[in-house]
């Protein structure tokens, strides 16, 4: 199978060669439009297909990168692709949110379509290389150039304060990215290697480890994001576009935790060790003190951004507790919030689509002429507040069990999250769905459509599976985790 | 059938017809709903008599049936499972006699209710969460289990989503069991470190080897056992509504009443008194822990027992009388004597059900009227109801002779806790206190307990023509403000219920066939559960009974040295539950009227008693004010101020002062941007090729 994981990231590219050929023609209005929908979407399926065809033939008990390419590129540059039973799900994850996100965007994107799934597109190809980059070089063009599609969505398809918003996510991440580049250059020369399998075996000196720990920190911590750098996400998620903000909260927050595990934990270990008493206690401020502000906003879209932040919270702890459950408690944790998150970024695109608010006074009584929708904002709700059953449990009782092994402080202050994620949550959707329709601009709202549905469906599939049978997903990840865990283990003494 | 299959269908029953009715209700309409679930839940529950006897009786082994993996890293095992052995067999009989009881029930209750199908759906789901609790082999079931009957409470009480109050008192249910799933939370990573395992059966042999051992928690050495279990507690004071965390109970009364009598009486509220039985091979290494239960079970017992006695709505006097016997089955549990607890909930399942069920009876009667001070003499009105509620009453008092050992089921499992409490109490100061407390509270509980009787079969009719003389005795200041706070149990069915009225033409009747089996049934129940299990639960045949699904330590004799109890100790019982009995039937018969005067005066003491000692409103002053304030600071001082405007703002602001000098926001400008980005990235990397090449 070597050569999948290139056929999976480059296969929308193909997608991207139609759009572009579309326009070239001078294809314009609403035939052409659909075109570009249809073609979008056949393109994300495909990638979801080849992707399924990847995770089939994944052999979970080997720790070690699996489908790899290596080849020299030019003057010693080398294209390495691979996975392992970290970066597997995140490719799955990827392509299976695509395909959501052009369908959510079906209607609801009216202007520029072809542009709007170019972007999509680019991102894909983008996010997924991410994930499965072997080499430096590689992995930090990936990294760097997903900013750009996303940036051009949320700038150009966004709400009203879209420059604001676009200009504060660029900012931010450019700021973590510049400190990462130099700690990459640092790390290129003294080991003459920019492969990232012998990287993680590279023992650097502690010192130095230091230095690089903290810029690669500043560039994930950003991406997560942690707290005090959290403050460009609510704007942008607000200013996003609906399926922008699926792909933000669904993918791009997980670029930060996946760096800090295949960098920060396996590279610079003792760095870690020692600094794992900053990240519990960002981890604990942001989940108690965001879940505090998600509480207090008035606009739905921020509010279930800022829940976002609490729960990437359980995740930067989990990664830093360096035990097995911890680990894989964040891991699960990401995937399960990709799930969960992107959906109720759907559950407020629905009623945006309708009334073009997010504001939560407007709103009020909606189980009452929609009961369906009723039901799938609860289940995303209940998931988000880690209800046992949903995808959301799982990580967060495993994060903090793991991070109770490392400092049960943490552990204790981040379980008061279980307490505010219900408060923040379920005031949500009192606010929204509970009470007598009082606002009369409600009283025609419509239920889900079929097309809404059939968006819904595999998000509902997947965190009942991923709640009830995450034996499942850690048959795939256990060996990856064991053996980082292991050289974790063995690098500090622990 | 194999024993496997038996209760394999027996769990997933209720969750086919919650699905059935959830999904397809709409489609396949209200009586194919009402049938499919009704239908399951009888048959959930015939398997569960099936298999109670058949454990009971020896004839089955203890067995679990491992249905898949759940979670599966290094120690950190779980599997979903069904556990069956005496005790959880016990709790399967009881969940699914009330729940199939209350859904037959519900078929007349809800008559008239626009979306009954998702009633159904939601009680059937109820039943299944409940259900995989109590088979739980492993703290991660348990918790889901008990998660998961948090929801279904959290989506009953807010069934009637349209009322205010409904909505809040869901969610405040759901936030306190929260609260109390923090500790639980915490219990569970605290065993999991300790032992190793989160399973039963691999915690349990562990325990007797750590007892003794100290735990470092949050900067603190701890004993090992107390700590954990001490944790663990918290889980059980918040869903069985124990003192400081109880608030969420009364409040659930918003809920329609079957699901008071199911989930907010017989069962889910239980479930904390059998996750402290079924972990009772850890609490009997964990002396202090114990101590902290007893305590709290029978501070819960008095307060509750206080508060029923000046509350006016009719399902309000139940809950709280609900969790004063939670209190009287936790200290139980405290003194070491799980059998007496178990017992107590046994038979507490019947008779409280029966009590909610009739009293919902009254309320269906009544025109969905709740105020107990607009009622009186309706027994002529409601005969079987007022039959029925008499057993009911009868038995929580605990009625029964002592001598012939002969009474209702509250006379056996009551009076097993007030001698066990005695036992223990020689040597136990908390225990010692436990025991006053349960006669001080057995009292209360039989004056609040005929207060209700009396104040609604009995006395001057306060309905109807003549409610106008009868409200003319009523305080309408204590009216009003009783009323903001139940004003909607009026409005709730106001839809279907305006034709009825609430005046002058009111006719109360007597209830369906649906919800008279159902009151019948339980009411042989109450009569009777307790005479008849007596020497299983607690009695000579209890040790073989149990089979060691309970675990007294070598030391723990106490329910050998209840029978020790001298005669003033079985006396007392029923002496106190008489001057209880007298008192209300003085002040609510021959000089009724008399509890209004004493309202209507407003004294310090009914003040407190009457604002449930002002919890609501002490909770309301610090976490939910204290937690907007600082909401609010974060949120626009940190976010805003601090953060954005020493951070990006400066620069931002910059940027859109320029943007707005080149002219309108145009998204050419935002390629701009992008473009700059792109020549940066490009920028960079060059210069980390070139790096890298030399």
């Amino acid at each position: 199978m070597t050569g999948i994981l290139s056929l999976i990231v480059f296969s929308p590219l193909i997608g991207v060669a139609a759009l572009v050929a579309l326009k070239l023609l001078g294809q314009t209005g609403e035939r052409a439009d659909s075109a570009a929908r249809w073609i979008a979407l056949a393109t994300t399926l495909t990638t979801l297909a080849l992707s399924g065809l990847m995770l089939a033939q994944f052999d979970g008990s080997s720790a070690g990168f699996q489908f790899i390419e290596d080849f020299a590129a030019f003057s010693g540059i080398h294209y390495r692709m691979g996975v392992d039973g970290i970066s597997v799900l995140f490719v799955v994850l990827t392509a299976f949110l695509m395909p959501i996100c052009i369908a959510a965007s079906w209607t609801s994107i009216k202007d520029r379509v072809g542009e709007y799934m170019i972007a999509f597109l680019l991102l894909e190809v983008l996010v997924i290389g991410v994930f499965t980059a072997l080499d430096l070089i590689l992995f930090y063009v990936f990294f760097e150039f997903s900013l750009v599609p996303m940036f051009l969505i949320i700038g150009i398809w966004g709400g009203k304060r879209r420059v604001y918003a676009a200009f504060k996510f660029f900012l931010y991440t450019l700021l973590g990215s510049v400190l990462m580049l130099a700690a990459i250059l640092a790390m290129i020369g003294i080991t003459g290697t920019s492969s990232i399998p012998e990287l993680m075996t590279h023992k650097f000196d502690p010192m130095l480890q230091t230095w690089l720990w903290l810029a690669f920190f500043a560039s994930f911590a950003v991406k997560m994001p942690m707290w005090p750098v959290h403050t460009w996400l609510p704007d942008a998620h607000v200013e996003a576009p609906t399926a922008g903000s699926v792909i933000l909260a669904g993918i791009l927050l997980k670029l930060g935790g996946y760096g800090f595990m295949r960098f920060s934990l396996p590279m610079f270990p003792q760095a870690s060790e020692v600094w794992a008493p900053l990240v519990f206690g960002l981890s604990v401020i942001a989940i108690i003190y965001t879940s505090l502000v998600a509480f207090r906003q008035t606009d739905i879209k921020k509010l279930i951004a800022y829940s976002s932040v609490a729960h990437m919270g359980f995740v930067t702890m989990g990664i830093f507790s360096g035990n097995a459950v911890g680990e894989q408690g964040a891991l699960y944790q990401m995937i399960s919030h990709g799930v969960i998150s992107g959906a109720l970024f759907l559950c407020v695109g629905v009623v945006y689509d309708r009334m073009h608010t997010r504001e939560i006074a407007f709103y009020g009584g909606l189980t009452q002429r929609m009961p369906w929708y009723a039901a799938v904002f609860l289940l995303f709700t209940m998931g988000n507040v880690g209800l046992p059953g949903t995808s959301g449990f799982v990580g967060e009782i495993m994060t903090m069990t793991g991070t109770y092994q490392a400092s049960t402080w943490t552990a204790l202050l981040a379980a008061t999250g279980v307490i505010l994620s219900a408060v923040y949550a379920l005031s949500l959707y009192r606010r929204v769905m509970f009470g007598e329709i009082s606002n009369p601009a409600l009283a025609q709202i419509n239920d889900l459509t079929w097309r809404e549905v059939a968006i819904f469906l595999p998000l509902i599939v997947s965190t009942l599976f991923l709640g009830v049978y995450p034996a499942s997903i850690f048959n795939i990840t256990d060996a990856s985790v064991q053996a980082l865990v292991g050289a974790y283990r063995a690098a500090t003494g622990g | 059938m194999s024993h496997q299959l038996i209760v394999t269908i027996l769990l997933f029953a209720p969750l086919l017809a919650a699905a059935i009715a959830g999904l397809q209700g709409r489609r396949i309409g209200n009586i194919a709903s009402q049938s499919v679930t009704t239908g399951l839940l009888f048959l959930a529950c015939a398997l569960s008599w099936t298999t109670f006897l058949g454990v009971a009786m020896g004839d089955w082994p203890d067995f679990t049936v491992k249905l898949l993996p759940f979670i599966n890293v290094g120690d950190f095992q779980s599997a979903w499972s069904i556990r069956i052995d005496t005790l959880s067999s016990v709790m399967l009989v009881v969940v699914t006699s009330v729940s199939s009881l209350v859904h037959l029930y519900s078929w007349g209750y809800m008559a008239e209710d626009d979306s009954r199908p998702r009633f159904f759906a939601y009680l059937s789901l109820f039943t299944f969460a409940m259900l995989a609790l109590v088979t739980a082999a492993d703290f991660m079931q348990l918790f889901f289990g008990w998660e998961g009957v948090g929801l279904a409470s959290y989506l009953l009480i807010g069934f009637w989503y349209k009322k205010p109050t409904a909505s809040a008192a869901a969610i405040k249910a759901f936030v306190v069991n929260r609260v109390g799933d923090f500790g639980f939370a915490l219990g569970i990573m605290t065993c999991f470190w300790m032992f190793g395992s989160i399973e039963f059966s691999e915690v349990f042999p562990k325990v007797a080897a750590l007892a003794g051992t100290s735990w470092s928690f949050a900067g603190h050495s701890f004993p090992a056992m107390d700590l954990v279990c001490c944790l663990l507690f918290i889980g059980a004071m918040g869903k069985s509504a124990q003192f400081f965390l109880h608030t969420w109970l009364p409040d659930a009364m918003e809920g329609p009443t079957p699901v008071s009598a199911l989930i907010h009486a017989a069962t889910m509220v239980t479930a904390g008194v059998y996750m402290v039985c079924l972990l009772s091979p850890m609490f009997e290494y964990a002396p202090v822990a114990r101590n902290v239960v007893t305590l709290v079970g029978a501070v819960t017992a008095l307060f509750a027992a206080t508060v029923g006695l000046a509350q006016n709505d009719i399902k309000r006097v139940i809950a709280y009388s609900t969790c004063s016997q939670l209190g009287y089955m936790f200290f139980a549990a405290g003194v070491g004597a799980y059998q007496a607890a178990m017992f107590h909930l046994f038979t507490h399942a019947f008779f409280k059900a029966l009590l909610f069920l009739g009293a919902g009876s009254v309320i269906h009667g009544m025109h969905h009227e709740q105020d107990m001070r607009k009622m009186g003499g309706l027994w002529k009105y409601l005969p079987v109801t007022y039959a029925v509620m008499m057993i009911g009453t009868l038995a929580i008092t605990g009625v029964g002779i002592p001598g012939l050992d002969l009474g209702f089921a509250g006379f056996y499992s009551k009076d097993s806790i007030i001698e066990v409490s005695w036992a223990a109490g020689r040597d136990n100061g908390i225990a010692q206190f436990a025991f006053v407390i349960s006669l001080l509270a057995a009292a209360l509980t039989a004056f609040y307990s005929w207060r209700l009787v009396f104040m609604t079969f009995h006395g001057t009719r306060k309905w109807g023509a003549d409610a106008a003389t009868a409200h003319a005795h009523d305080d309408h200041a204590t009216s009003a403000q009783i009323e903001t706070h139940d004003e909607p149990l009026a409005d709730d069915h106001a839809h279907a219920h305006d034709d009825h009225g609430h005046g002058h033409d009111l006719h109360p009747h007597e209830s369906p066939l649906t919800m008279m089996v159902p009151l019948v049934l339980l009411s042989i129940g109450a009569v009777f559960a307790g005479g008849v299990f007596i020497a299983w639960f607690v009695g000579h045949d209890q040790a073989a009974f149990w089979a060691g699904s309970l675990f007294n330590s070598a030391t723990n004799h106490v329910l050998h040295e209840m029978h020790e109890a001298p005669t003033w100790v079985k006396l007392a019982p029923l002496v106190v539950t008489i001057t209880g009995t007298l008192i209300a039937w003085y002040a609510y018969i021959p000089k009724e009227g008399m509890g209004a005067r004493i309202a209507a005066n407003k004294g310090p003491l009914w003040s407190f008693l009457y604002n449930k000692w002002f919890f609501d409103e002490i909770y309301e002053a610090t976490f939910v004010r204290g937690a907007k304030l600082l909401g609010d600071l974060f949120w626009k001082g940190g976010d805003q101020k601090l953060i954005d405007g020493l951070g990006p703002d400066g620069v931002a602001a910059a940027s859109v002062a320029v943007g707005k000098g080149t002219g309108r926001l145009q998204t050419g400008y935002v390629y701009h941007y992008a473009f700059v980005m792109l020549l940066g990235i490009a920028g960079l990397l060059t210069y980390a090729l070139f790096q890298f090449r030399g």
